[in-house]
């Protein structure tokens, strides 16, 4: 078994969302984290806020860069079992974020040793 | 895999949307109308937060008690942060809103609840807010809908809700409308105003203007909702508010047969009556007994008088056409319009025949722009065996409803005429 991590980017506008649409999107989140849980797939997970910010280069330059498009922020990450990335993908493909004009990008998660 | 979770089927019935309403009510007298845009985003970040944790960390056992017990503290923070800059006279706030924080707690009991939700119905219904800006703004603060979801019943561009919402908001901030239950001497036509509201929400429901979908159940639920906070008040509870309460009972219990489920309009004399709800019904007759108090006959009592003569009829040739028609009579009398007249010479048609029908048809001026008036000049025509005026007309109404359900069985007629 390997490990994977799920990126969600955008969906759903939380500025903008009816609670109608709120409540429906999170029981859709519940229902498929809650199926991840019961067969053992998921590992752990959270929910990122929409502040944060990125150091790069050498001087450590501080920039909301990839912060600043709402529709790209990263919504928050779970992270998986799976036997390979084919079923990881196949898992991924199950989150309600699609209905919701979002991304999900799948990534293995190597080891330290 | 909804069995996994017996929480998830718990919060299926528009948990957030009803609470939003409640909670956006409290804030409201909490913060003042003023600042009715804070108690909105005050909602939506307690909203958000069940939604970033609970799929996580479970359901709370009470959903309603945590939102608003996380509204309160939010509430809390939001009074004590911009103290300053809230509307209020800084010497004012210390002594009322500090005395004021502990009572907070207080504020959220359910029939505390009720009434705020009825001070902010009148606020929303102000005589000086246009009568459409009174509805967006009841369906968005009160009944948790947003821009998108109102531009798209009422088939309006999303920016003319967010206008009208922008400009009723500037209205309570200019003239700093305080909520509450009008005095004794306003209240008759302050609740006229927002049984109108109420009337209107509930009718773009029933015949919904969105072109997809025909029964808009949500908004006669929410109207009948309302209705019934107006009811449970002694103050609000005037015969008129019974009497829209039963038409409006009357009318819901035959949404099951209106649309096969192919969301095709099945006519009256097509419907299953057995399908029809008998417990709403049932509700509307008690009700019409608790509206026959007093010595008014509303328009109301009047269009609830003639729903119940459909409810309680046994197939559609048996029904009462003539006392139908008698009720028309009156309520053309109490509340001229060309839709009460173009509704009233279907009756006549039914009791003196279609000639007797287009006599009337054609007297009632400014008609040409109404659908329903061609649609039923086509009817009239075909009964007449005047195909040739039933094509002009029938062609005539299909061009002016956005309706596919009303377009598609006008098309059915036509396409009988032609042949």
């Amino acid at each position: 078994m390997k490990e994977y991590m799920l990126l969600f980017r955008g969906g759903l506008d939380f500025t903008t969302a009816s609670p109608e649409l709120l409540q429906q999107s999170m029981m859709k989140w519940m229902t498929w984290m809650d199926g991840l849980k019961a067969d053992g797939t998921y590992l752990s997970g959270e929910r990122l806020t929409q502040q944060g910010a990125v150091l790069s280069g050498p001087e450590k330059q501080l920039t909301d860069g990839p912060y600043a498009e709402g529709k790209e922020i990263v919504a928050g990450f779970i992270a998986i079992k799976a036997n390979d990335l084919q079923q990881a993908i196949e898992i991924a493909k199950g989150c309600p974020i699609f209905e919701y004009d979002g991304s999900t990008e799948v990534q293995e998660i190597a080891k330290m040793r | 895999m909804s069995e996994r979770n017996p929480h998830i089927t718990q919060l299926a019935d528009h948990l957030f949307r009803r609470e939003a309403g409640k909670m956006v009510a409290v804030l409201t007298r909490l913060f003042g109308t003023e600042n009715l845009q804070m108690a909105e985003d005050v909602v939506q970040d307690t909203l958000l937060l069940a939604f970033n944790s609970w799929p996580d960390k479970g359901i709370p056992s009470n959903p309603t008690a945590w939102l608003y017990k996380v509204a309160k503290n939010k509430a809390i923070d939001k009074l004590r942060h911009n103290r300053h800059s809230l509307n209020t006279d800084p010497d004012d706030f210390s002594e009322t809103h500090d005395q004021a924080l502990p009572d907070i707690t207080g504020m959220w009991k359910q029939e505390l609840l009720e009434d705020d939700m009825l001070r902010m119905m009148f606020a929303c219904c102000h005589p000086k807010i246009p009568k459409e800006n009174q509805i967006t703004l009841i369906l968005k603060t009160l009944c948790g809908f947003s821009t998108i979801e109102i531009a798209k019943a009422f088939l309006i561009p999303e920016d003319t809700v967010s206008k009208r919402l922008y400009r009723t908001k500037e209205f309570f901030r200019s003239e700093k409308i305080k909520l509450g239950i009008p005095s004794v001497n306003e209240l008759k036509k302050r609740t006229d105003v927002v049984l109108n509201a109420i009337y209107l929400l509930f009718n773009e429901g029933y015949n919904s203007t969105q072109s997809e979908y025909l029964i808009r159940k949500d908004l006669m639920d929410e109207a009948m909702l309302l209705c019934q906070l107006l009811i449970q008040n002694k103050n609000t509870q005037q015969p008129e508010t019974y009497a829209l309460m039963a038409l409006m009972c009357f009318h819901a219990s035959r949404s099951e047969s209106r649309l096969s489920t192919e969301g095709e309009i099945i006519l009256l004399s097509r419907q299953d009556r057995t399908r029809w709800d008998g417990r709403l019904i049932t509700q509307g007759n008690h009700l019409m007994n608790q509206a026959a108090f007093g010595d008014t006959v509303s328009p109301y009592h009047l269009e609830a008088a003639i729903a119940f003569e459909h409810c309680t009829a046994n197939s559609f040739d048996t029904t009462n056409w003539k006392r139908i028609l008698g009720y028309y009579d009156w309520l053309c009398r109490i509340a001229p319009s060309p839709f009460t007249a173009i509704n009233r010479a279907v009756a006549l048609m039914q009791v003196d025949g279609p000639q007797a029908a287009l006599t009337a048809l054609q007297d009632i001026p400014g008609t040409e722009k109404f659908y329903l008036y061609h649609a039923i000049l086509g009817e009239i025509y075909i009964r007449l065996h005047d195909f040739a005026s039933a094509r002009i007309s029938l062609e005539g109404a299909i061009s002016l409803t956005r309706a596919a359900a009303e377009k598609k069985i006008l098309q059915e007629k036509l396409a009988a005429v032609l042949n």
